[in-house]
This record gives structure tokens, sequence and C-alpha cells, in this order.
């Protein structure tokens, strides 16, 4: 049996031990799914209130002044609240919820039993990593309630604005400081979360289980955890930096001459595009960070439902890995009118539109794979072709994007939030879904309801086609990003459209709650769900029990003996043969 | 369209594994046997500190490459000397990994001979940790030092570097500290297994070999 003493701690007894600060990666692993599930709810009522802004400029949003009295007198949005809302709405989406869900949440709970382990390595560090995030989840809220609310920079805090302090606005003083410090946090929780990751996928894997035969979700959260131990790591110094800007009178992004209010800023020398670098190396990473872990979740449910392999696991792997690698080329795309030299752009066009070979190969295996495949349909499924659906929908407007020619005129404009609201935000909420409606039944031995899946499936789909497809357009027609009200008279004409959006968004919005009755209904009311429901392969499916017991095989570690997705064969139990069963696979059956 | 394997897969009497890369076609591999043998994982501790590591490795580049836009992205940079004591404070801390390597040696055949017959190399861990104790209060001195000179965090962007290097690096030295002192801790109950102390050492080492990296950064550039 393989050696586990070193990850081995003993069984919880007490409550706060088991349900509180527990060291068993399935309960972190629930805990930030309720992180991200608060996070969305929250980060979805912000982008409402936005949305209702944008369409009727001037309405008075009942009870919005007791969010902030003055954000909104009278209940009527202020501008620069409007940016305050839409940067914690980034802020807590792209933190809190994209990297959160797919990657810690999944992750925590199936890397180390898809490895064949009882837990991870460092599960104090682990137990760390979430009660740190949670931390930075409340130091970022808390920034609602500070004077003037929360910082209005974008998520990605521009410099000099979000350098200079109070004067640069509402929320520029304590709510920037706020937003940097529960970012610096939020990256300490992730490294120590990344550590994990690595770890156990490189050094507890059971008997059998070579690289090669991990599943391609466990694939998507070791790479994930690659990209985020590296470019989390940048961001953290990014953001001590800037909070040192604020609080101790350095300057390292505000540049000279700097004149605000009429007020000459004391700050002298520094770069406004040095935050921008240090920011998009992190960032760009980052949003791979958010789609990855999809992308293996996504290709794992699918070949359940297929009952056949990808068409090629082996190249599937190497493009999330060149993916991976490329990211870190790429982040200039972000800059092209910056102001940086113009052989810069060309410099990170040229890898940006490499990255679109990988992208394409990963799509192509998907549709290839599905092609003649008779793929079962259920909720997990239907997600798991929003996905695919959502990336290219999404991505196709990057290979415009990265050209410099092309960005110069769609910058900062709706054609931008398009695109990765459609590859990013929907694709990997799609990727969540998937995710959990196919191990939900793993998790709580339970299933989820099937009709109430489908209904939120049809409502998310083309409620999302709604809100995000016609943003490309709203682009390509000028109308810029970042503004809280189109009083320019070319951008008029759009608000009609605009209003059209607004309906689809909020309708979409209430469809979620479909999701999340049926979530909380399922967990102490749906159906007994058998052992392995999907007859899949993988080694959470040969848990004894769902859940798992506390040490996930009841102290017997599975030996692997074959690769992860034997189906289409002659199992003992039907089509398939799972990953640690010793039977022998003798002939291949044809697929009709 | 139809996946059909055009050649019937060969039943002889040995068992066949359909392996391979489990890709579509579910090739045959050469052996025809299960890959069951135990593979070899090295210890978590040693992955984990190479993970850890290049974590703060990017930390400090990210800081270097910011050191170097602003310094040759404006005129206001002021060139200080650096406190003398510095160089005593890398020799201290140049003679605390020897100590450590000499503590780390002497635990293993301490181990082996099991606590007995063998001096308790503990002394030199104990040496270790007060030659690292005395790089941090001589960096504290060094900030005394400039200080007195006038250079505080934002005095010049050369002296907030200068603050915002070394701070950085004595608090990762630090909890290099709090490592040493577990493994002391561990050694002394008999509880210290060789992964930890590795992980430990090479984490000390990886810290001094930091700490002359940004000497001659913070030599060469402020």
């Amino acid at each position: 049996m393989h050696e586990t003493a070193h990850a081995a701690h003993q069984a919880p007894t007490s409550f706060i031990r088991k349900h509180v600060f527990s060291l068993d990666h399935k309960v972190i692993g629930k805990q930030y799914y309720g992180l991200a599930l608060v996070a969305v709810m929250v980060g979805m009522f912000l982008s409402w209130l936005m949305r209702i802004h944008l369409g009727w400029t001037n309405f008075a949003i009942p009870g919005l002044h007791l969010l902030s009295a003055n954000g909104a007198p009278g209940n009527v949005m202020t501008p620069e609240y409007y940016l305050q809302l839409m940067t914690m709405h980034a802020t807590i989406m792209v933190f809190f919820v994209l990297t959160t869900a797919p990657f810690a949440a999944f992750g925590n709970y199936f890397l180390p039993i898809q490895v064949g382990a009882e837990d991870m390595p460092f599960p104090r560090f682990n137990m760390m990593s979430f009660w740190v995030t949670l931390t930075a989840f409340i130091v970022l809220i808390a920034s609602f309630f500070v004077s003037d609310g929360p910082t209005l920079g974008g998520w990605t805090q521009y410099a000099p604005l979000s350098a200079v302090g109070s004067v640069g606005g509402p929320g520029e003083g304590m709510g920037v400081v706020l937003w940097a410090t529960s970012i610096a946090i939020f990256c300490m929780g992730q490294l120590l979360g990344s550590l994990n990751f690595i770890t156990t996928t490189l050094d507890m894997r059971t008997k059998g289980m070579s690289m090669w035969r991990l599943p391609i979700s466990s694939w998507g959260w070791f790479i994930t955890s690659i990209m985020g131990l590296t470019a989390f790591a940048v961001l953290m110094p990014a953001c001590i930096l800037l909070i040192l800007d604020h609080v101790a009178g350095t300057s390292f992004f505000v540049p000279s001459n700097l004149v605000i209010n009429d007020q000459l800023q004391p700050h002298a020398g520094g770069s406004t595009l040095l935050w921008q670098h240090l920011f998009w190396f992190f960032g760009h990473p980052e949003v791979y960070i958010a789609i990855v872990p999809g992308m293996g979740i996504v290709s794992h449910v699918l070949v359940a439902n297929m009952r056949r392999p990808m068409l090629s696991h082996r190249t599937l792997i190497y493009s999330f890995g060149a993916l991976a690698v490329l990211s870190y080329m790429v982040y200039g795309h972000h800059m092209f009118v910056s102001g940086m030299n113009p052989v810069s752009s060309i410099v990170f066009s040229f890898p940006t539109l490499i990255i679109t070979i990988p992208s394409t190969i990963v799509v192509l295996i998907w549709l290839g794979s599905l092609y003649g495949a008779r793929l079962r349909i259920n909720s997990a499924s239907l997600f798991a072709l929003g996905f695919i659906s959502m990336f290219i929908a999404g991505g196709v407007s990057g290979f415009f994007l990265a050209q410099p020619s092309i960005d110069i005129m769609v910058h900062a404009t709706y054609f931008v939030v398009g695109h990765f609201h459609m590859v990013m935000g929907v694709a990997a909420m799609f990727g969540i879904f998937a995710g959990t409606y196919f191990w939900f039944p793993k998790m709580y031995g339970r299933m989820m309801n099937e009709t109430l899946g489908k209904v939120h499936f049809w409502f998310s789909f083309v409620g999302t086609y709604c809100i995000f497809m016609p943003f490309h357009y709203l682009g390509l027609a000028g109308n810029v990003r970042r503004y809280q009200a189109f009083v320019v008279d070319y951008m008029q004409p759009l608000i009609p459209l605009h209003r059209f959006i607004t309906i689809a968004a909020l309708v979409t919005g209430a469809a979620q709650l479909i999701f999340v009755f049926n979530l909380f209904y399922s967990r102490f009311k749906g159906a007994p769900a058998p052992a392995n429901p999907w007859e899949a392969t993988s080694l959470e499916w040969s848990t004894p029990s769902s859940p798992p017991p506390f040490d996930n095989f009841g102290g017997k570690l599975p030996v692997v003996y074959h690769d992860p997705y034997q189906y289409g064969v002659e199992g003992s139990t039907g089509d398939y043969v799972m990953q640690d069963s010793p039977e022998q696979i003798h002939s291949v059956r044809d697929e009709a | 369209m139809a996946t059909t394997v055009h050649e019937p897969p060969k039943l002889e009497s040995r068992p066949v594994n359909v392996g391979g890369s489990g890709n579509f076609r579910n090739m045959v591999p050469a052996g025809g046997l299960p890959r069951t043998k135990q593979q070899y994982a090295p210890p978590p501790a040693s992955t984990g500190i190479w993970v850890a590591l290049a974590a703060i490795g990017m930390t400090f580049a990210a800081l270097t490459s910011a050191l170097v836009v602003r310094k040759d992205g404006s005129n206001d940079w002021r060139h200080f000397t650096l406190p003398a004591i510095l160089y005593l404070n890398t020799l201290i801390l140049l003679a605390s990994s020897v100590t450590l390597e000499v503590a780390r040696k002497r635990v293993s055949s301490f181990m082996a001979a099991g606590r007995v017959g063998i001096a308790n190399p503990a002394r030199w861990l104990y040496l270790t940790l007060g030659l690292g104790f005395a790089f941090v209060a001589g960096q504290y001195l060094a900030w005394r030092q400039l200080s007195a000179q006038g250079l505080y965090l934002a005095t010049n962007p050369s002296s907030s570097f200068f603050y915002v290097f070394t701070a950085a690096h004595a608090l990762h030295l630090i909890g290099g500290l709090g490592g040493l002192v577990r493994v002391t801790a561990k050694l002394n109950t008999a509880s210290l297994r060789r992964a930890t102390l590795d992980a430990t050492s090479r984490y000390w080492h990886f810290m001094d070999v930091l700490w002359v990296y940004l000497l001659l950064l913070l030599w060469m550039k402020l």
C-alpha cells in the first residue's frame, strides 16, 4: 500500500473540527463552494444594479440609499457609485467566484480522491488557505461600509488614479487600501492552495496512478495550480507597493507634476505603466486560471457521457500546458493603447495569435470527440455543451482583439466586455454548473432534480446569449465601457438595446434561483444516489460511500490498473471498466 | 461515424490490457501487462519546499523588475552608499548556512546511531538560530543607520526599494527561523523526519542565496 503516513490526520470528533476548522480537503472544498456561492450572489446583485442604471439612468432603485447615502442620494445612483459597484462586481466575480469555485472548491474536493490519496499533504496549510481567502472576502466587503465607499478604479486599479489617494474620488482612499489589502491576502491564500495541489498531484498518487492515467480534470487543476503559483506571487508585491504609495508616501506608481482638482500631487517620478505591467503579468494567466479548471471539468463530464475517451487525451493535455506557458507571454495585449512602445505591441500580438492555436485544438478535440458519439443528455452534459458554445462564441472575438490595429478601435468598448464575459465569465460558470450537477451525487449521496436542472440550463443558455452577444454589436457601434450613462449623441440610439439586455439579465439572474433551490432542496430531499450514477471510471466513483468517508477510501487505498477513460469496452458492470478494477480488458466494442 | 477496429484484437491466452494513452484506438502497449509497479514518490515536504521557493522567487523577480523600471523611468533616483553592516550581516548569514549543513550531516549519523554515543547535534542548530537572529538584528541596525542619515521609506525611490527588499527578505527569513525552531524541537523529542530537516535546510539556504543576490542588486542599482 502506498505510504501516506505523513499525510494522515485523525478523524475529527468535535463539531468545530468537523465543520468549521476542518483539515479534511472535502470540507474545505465545500467551504470554498459556499464562499463562491455567496460571492456570486453578491456579484450578480451588483450587476443588476449596474444594468438597471445603464438602462434607466435616473431611476430611483428602492432602498439603494441604505447601501450608500452618498452614493445614491434619493435612491438614484451617482456616476461615481456606478463605477464603485462595477469595480466590486468585477473584483468579486473574478477572484471570489471564477478562481474560487472551479479551482479551489472542486479541486480541493476531488483532486485528492482522483489521484487516490487520503488527503492533501499539508492539511493545515489547506485549512489556512480557506480561512485566509474568507478573510480577504470580508476585508473586500468591508470597503462597502467605509465612509466614502469602495474603490471606483475598476478591478484593474490602474495608476495613477489608484495610487493618489482620496483626492482621486470617492473610495480612492480607504477603499483602495482595503481593496489592495484584500487582494494581497487573497494571493496568500491561493499560494497556499497551489502548494497543496501541486504536491498532491506529484507526490500523493496511489499505486499504479501514473501522470498519464490522471483524469483530465486533475490535469486541469494541476496546470492551473502551477499558473496560480507564479501569477499570484507577482500580484502580491504589486498590491503591497500600491498600499505603500497610499499609506507611506512612496511614489512607485504616481508620476511627477500630476495635478488633480487644482492640487499638485506630492508624489513624483513613479511609473504608471509599471502597475499595468505587474498587474497584467498576473492578469492574463489569471483568466486562464479561471477557465482551465472548467475545461478539465467539462472534458471529464463529457467523456463520461459520451461513453468514449477524447479523440486524443494527450493532445488535449499538451494543449492545456501550451495555454499555460503561452499565457505569460501575451499579457501586453491588454496594453496595446497604453502608450507603451508600439514594437512591444507586435511582440505581444504574435504570441496572442499563437495561443489561439492550442485553444482551437482543444475545441476541435471536443467537437471531434462529440461528433458521432451518442451523448447522454443530462444537466451536467448540457452545461458542458454550453461551456463549449460559450467558449467558442466568446473566444472568436479574441482573434480580433489580438491584433493591435483592430484593438485600437475596440479597446475599452463593450466589444471587450462581451468577449471576456462570454469566454471567461459565463463559460466558467457553466463549467461550475456542469461540475455541480455531475459531482453532487458523490458529495451528498443524492441526485439533483433533472427537470429543474434542464430548465436552469435553458434559461441560462438563452439568457446569457441574449445578454452578452449584443455587447459585441454595441462595442463595434462605439459604446464605450465603464460609462455609467450614455449621453453622447452616437450612443443614445443604443439605449433601447441596453434596456433589452437589462431585462434579459434580470430574468437570467432570477433563473439562477432555480439552481440555488435545486441545490438546497436536493441536499436534503433529493433522490438517493447510487454509488456510480453516471457509470464513470475515475477513482472518485470508487469510494465506499457517497459522500466519501473521512479518509476517502475507508482505509484501503485503491490500486490503479487502467487509463482513466475505459469506456466502450466490455466491463463486468457495463460498457466501462473502472480505473481500480483489476479485471482485464479483452476487446474493444464497436461504436455504431 | 463508425469507429471500427478493422482487425479483431488478438485474443491470446495471456491477458491483454487495453492501455496506452486511453485514446480513441485503444492500442495495446508493447508489454501487454498492466502497469502496477510501485512508483517512487519523493516526500511531499521536498516537493512542497521547491514549490514555495518558486513562488518566493517570483515575488522577488517582480520586485526586481519594479526596481529596474522605476529607476530607468525617471530622473529622481538618488544613489546612496549601503550601510557597511550589511556586509557583516552577509557573512553572518553565510556562516549560518555552514553551521546548518554541519547540523544536517550530524543529525543523520545521530539518528542512525540511535541517539547514543554521538554528541547531540542540536547545538549546531542553536548556533544557526543564533546567527539567524543576529542577521535580523543586523538588518535592523542597518535600517537605523539609514534613518540616521535621513533616508526613510518615502525619501527617495532608491531608499524605498531598499526598505521594501530588506523587509521582504527579513520577513521570509523570520519564517525560516520559525522552521528551524520547529526542527530543533522535533529533534529534541526524537520526532524529526529527514524530509522535514532537508526541506527546512533548503529553505534556509535559498534565503542565503537570495540575500546575496539582493545585496548585489542593491549594491549595483542603489
